[in-house]
């Protein structure tokens, strides 16, 4: 890796660039990667790769005559020039809007978006002056992103990371496979909400649908109000003091905090009656095989 | 048999894998060899109290209220080391045996939080090169 240049390896191939850093010829060994943390590392908050943005630095884009692609390229373009804030007008309801920032911004969308809107980012601060379709933050890695009126289905599907927040009422199998993070509901959550989550916490203010964490392996679900029913291996658990300040400074952030509190809140947890970390089970097959 | 009740043993205390790096205690742990579950409360919630400075001045960068992902972000073990996931490589980070952990488990969390800002952040971590070698934009 050790002396080519930037420069040097964008004039290369992909292929080209591969050998120059060394990865062609990488051995693996051992389970896992060993590497350890240098205490002296430079403090640093944003990625080496992320372009230098100024949040007071604002631009206004009216995407009306505009395809979903071109859009997401420039706002590419738009945050190497350094802008921090960026408003998207007439976005009318176009799919895949949004996706793949790795950058801090502030990206506002004032309209409804459609499918796949704002997923796999990384940092930034989205505000959907609207409503979204199917799968809003899939796979979102951190940042925060705030829908003021309802979402569909599979919002925040394998959710990873960030604050994922929706004014009005979400669709059926909401946090689906959800891996970390936080999901609010300010309204309703369909059925099969945390449906497989394996880590994170979904908060309804409202009401929950049928099967509610069904087959969860981890994780929390907060509900404000009444639950349908309760999935697979989803059962009550007991809120601690640190749960509830958590609780309402969350809700509080997101102007979301009920006026009588979070007191009357259900905490529902995983019952890890499926956890399944049974490394026999492959030779106990075999046996009976 | 799968699907069953192998939940494992309770976590006691924080220096339970640091003294005991293998960690077996139920009989299905001891019968298969290994610790199962989490070494970590992944469920622990952030200690709003005990915030460093430096990850105040992140939050403040990034335009967040809280700690955002870190609320995810425990200090783990890994071979009776302290240790820190990364996401991003999918692997551990091992914490050096020169950085004295405190006894408090939150300040313990909010340490591992520090360290995996400053290593993804750094030209050290593997994403880096992984994104230079196959980054497409």
């Amino acid at each position: 890796m050790a002396g080519v240049s930037d420069s040097q390896l964008k004039k290369m191939t992909q292929e080209e660039r591969v050998k120059a850093l060394g990865m062609a010829t990488e051995q693996l060994s051992g389970r896992s990667l060993f590497i350890e943390f240098n205490a002296d590392e430079e403090d640093r908050f944003t990625y080496p790769w992320a372009p230098e943005v100024d949040f007071n630095k604002r631009i206004e884009i009216n995407a009306d005559n505009m395809a979903s692609t071109a859009l997401n390229e420039k706002m590419r373009e738009l945050m190497t020039e350094g802008y921090g804030s960026i408003v998207i007008k007439n976005p009318r309801g176009k799919h895949s809007l949004g996706v793949g920032i790795l950058n801090r911004l502030n990206l506002i969308f004032e309209g409804s978006l459609g499918y796949f809107a704002v997923g796999l980012i990384d940092g930034p601060n989205v505000r959907i002056k609207g409503r979204v379709g199917w799968s809003c933050a899939e796979n979102m890695m951190s940042g925060t992103v705030v829908i003021e009126k309802n979402a569909g289905s599979t919002f925040g599907a394998a959710l990873r990371g960030g604050d994922l927040v929706c004014g009005g009422s979400v669709g059926s199998r909401t946090g689906i496979d959800m891996k970390g993070g936080t999901i609010i509901v300010g309204g309703d959550a369909g059925a099969l909400t945390g449906f497989m989550m394996q880590r994170g916490r979904v908060i309804i203010c409202g009401n929950a649908g049928k099967n509610l964490g069904d087959s969860m392996y981890d994780g929390t679900i907060y509900v404000g109000g009444e639950i349908r029913s309760l999935g697979v291996d989803a059962v009550p658990g007991e809120f601690t003091d640190l749960e509830h300040s958590w609780l309402s400074r969350k809700l509080r952030q997101f102007e979301l905090l009920p006026e009588k509190g979070v007191d009357h809140f259900t905490k529902i947890i995983a019952g890890k009656q499926l956890w399944n970390y049974d490394n026999l089970e492959p030779t106990e097959k075999k046996l009976i095989l | 048999m799968a699907g069953t009740r192998y939940k494992g043993s309770e976590l006691k205390d924080v220096d339970q894998f640091l003294e005991d790096s293998a960690g077996l205690e139920s009989d299905r742990e001891h019968e298969i060899g290994q610790h199962i579950g989490y070494r970590y409360d992944v469920n622990l919630l952030p200690d709003y109290d005990r915030l460093t400075p430096f990850l105040n001045e992140y939050m403040e960068v990034m335009g967040w209220d809280d700690l955002n992902w870190l609320e995810d972000v425990h200090m783990g073990y890994e071979d009776g080391h302290a240790a820190v996931f990364d996401r991003n490589i999918n692997g551990w980070v091992r914490v050096p045996d020169t950085i004295e952990l405190p006894e408090n488990e939150q300040d313990r969390h909010m340490i591992a939080r520090e360290l995996l800002i400053k290593f993804q952040m750094s030209d050290r971590n593997p994403l880096t090169v992984l994104r230079k070698a196959y980054g497409k934009f």
